[in-house]
């Protein structure tokens, strides 16, 4: 165990895993980038509609269902279903299959987080943002917005972490990104090389996580400080 | 014409792998429920015991659920790359990644469940000369079971997810038609077997889900009376 520990640290340290493709910063690079894309496209064509349903209070049974529907299908599934999708597009392996298959997971977190924090802003104060002589486009941006956004922030935290943990499979569809060190060390029973890969996704993810509690933390407005709860979290 | 006639006939979806597979299929599915099955029983014995300690010593809520927090976050990917130089590829590496999914989920519910029962009610208990032990097993276990078996149910259904990723680690349930698949992307033989795959993993979640929320209706015939729901 020790030794095997020791190997791990070697690998750290072997200054060829720290440069060219394979290298651990491009690794890391793409696993990032490739997060950053697929949540933040997810969560711009996630959050305007819910906003607007929140706002109507209509779609409910769309946001049950999309928390539903998330957790039941596997996100190694949804990365396996998009590379023939990908395939059949005329796009080809690698960027396009994991962008789709990360972009389809992020969005439901984003939908229903910000569905249900919008169709629950306490009627009063909606009630009295009218009674100020507020417009509807400003009772979204000034009222329900800002009294939904921990949740919404809530969701980039959960929606984050799970792409992170799933682009580490996209290296099975011929992408890059730290789980190529993973999958290639199965597939070569390296297994100092699997263990490598494994810490550096597992710190990335639990860094992405507390990153984003510390966000939430600070963000939270003191009149709203009371514990979130994570409406459609999913393990991946 | 004809070119889009022989695509109709041939299809992406070869019905015929199927019926060709029958047995494949039958064997996953065994080893499906028994990895799902394993991982939430043992998630739910450990999760009982730490949730018991919680409620009797309330400062070790937030190191338990930070703990079991962290082991939440960890992607499954990469809890099987710490455990396979360790446990091998083996049911063992499995199970442990599963069981170690299980815990923030279940501990949550347990403690919720046993928190919410109604202060009066434990003390007419108190009053009727109940023990400790005997008001836990009588009143507020049955009492905290919808909050309980609610957890279990998304725990079951994030376990039978989670099963097909232990494909990799050559067991995966339905897991293994989807990884299969994956090596035959090019080929209708390829998606055909991701998607026979994705289909009957979502299935078995549904059909657990829908049968944990029947057996719960059953076993708490007083909250039916109140709220048909």
């Amino acid at each position: 165990m020790i030794e095997f520990l020791g190997e791990v640290v070697a690998w750290f340290t072997d200054p060829a895993n720290w440069t060219g493709v394979n290298g651990i910063p491009n690794r890391m690079w793409e696993h990032i980038q490739m997060s950053v894309l697929a949540t933040t496209a997810a969560a711009a064509l996630a959050i305007p509609p819910a906003v607007y349903l929140g706002h109507r209070r209509k779609g409910g049974v769309i946001a049950v269902a999309g928390v539903n529907m998330a957790r039941a299908i596997p996100s190694f599934a949804i990365v396996a279903i998009s590379l023939p999708f990908s395939i059949r597009l005329g796009l080809g392996l690698g960027f396009w299959p994991t962008f789709i298959a990360l972009f389809f997971l992020a969005v439901p977190p984003f939908f229903t987080n910000t569905y249900t924090a919008v169709a629950g802003v306490d009627d009063a104060l909606v009630e009295s943002g009218r009674g100020m002589g507020m417009t509807q486009p400003q009772v979204v941006r000034r009222i329900e917005i800002p009294v939904a956004s921990p949740v919404i922030l809530a969701a980039a935290r959960v929606a984050s972490v799970q792409v992170i943990a799933t682009a580490t499979l996209a290296a099975l569809v011929a992408w890059g990104g730290l789980g190529r060190y993973i999958i290639d060390g199965f597939a070569t029973q390296d297994s100092v090389q699997v263990f490598a890969g494994g810490l550096l996704v597992a710190g990335l993810a639990v860094v992405a996580e507390l990153g984003f509690s510390a966000i939430e933390r600070w963000w939270l407005p003191r009149g709203l400080r009371e514990p979130s709860e994570d409406i459609a979290r999913v393990a991946a | 014409m004809i070119g889009l006639a022989q695509t109709q006939a041939q299809g992406v979806f070869r019905w015929d792998w199927i019926g060709r597979n029958i047995d494949a299929i039958w064997d996953r599915t065994v080893e499906h429920v028994v990895l799902t099955v394993v991982a939430v029983s043992v998630g739910l014995v450990i999760s009982t015991v730490l949730s018991l300690i919680i409620v009797r010593y309330r400062k070790t809520y937030t190191p338990i659920t930070w703990t079991t927090g962290i082991l939440y976050t960890i992607p499954s990917l990469a809890a099987l790359a710490f455990l396979v130089p360790i446990t091998g590829l083996s049911h063992l590496t499995a199970e442990i990644v599963l069981v170690s999914y299980t815990l923030l989920i279940l501990i949550r519910n347990i403690v919720a469940g046993i928190d919410g029962v109604p202060q009066d009610v434990l003390e007419a208990a108190r009053g009727m000369g109940y023990t400790r032990r005997r008001r836990f097993i009588e009143i507020e276990l049955p009492l905290a079971l919808p909050v309980i078996v609610a957890g279990i149910r998304i725990a079951a259904v994030t376990v039978i997810g989670l099963v097909t990723v232990t494909s990799l680690i050559g067991l995966g349930g339905y897991g293994f038609f989807i990884l299969r698949g994956l090596s035959l992307f090019y080929s209708p033989i390829g998606t055909t077997q991701i998607l026979v795959g994705t289909a009957l993993s979502v299935l078995l979640a549904v059909v657990v889900d829908v049968s944990l929320a029947l057996t719960e209706r059953a076993l708490t015939p007083w909250a039916r009376r109140k709220a048909p729901a």
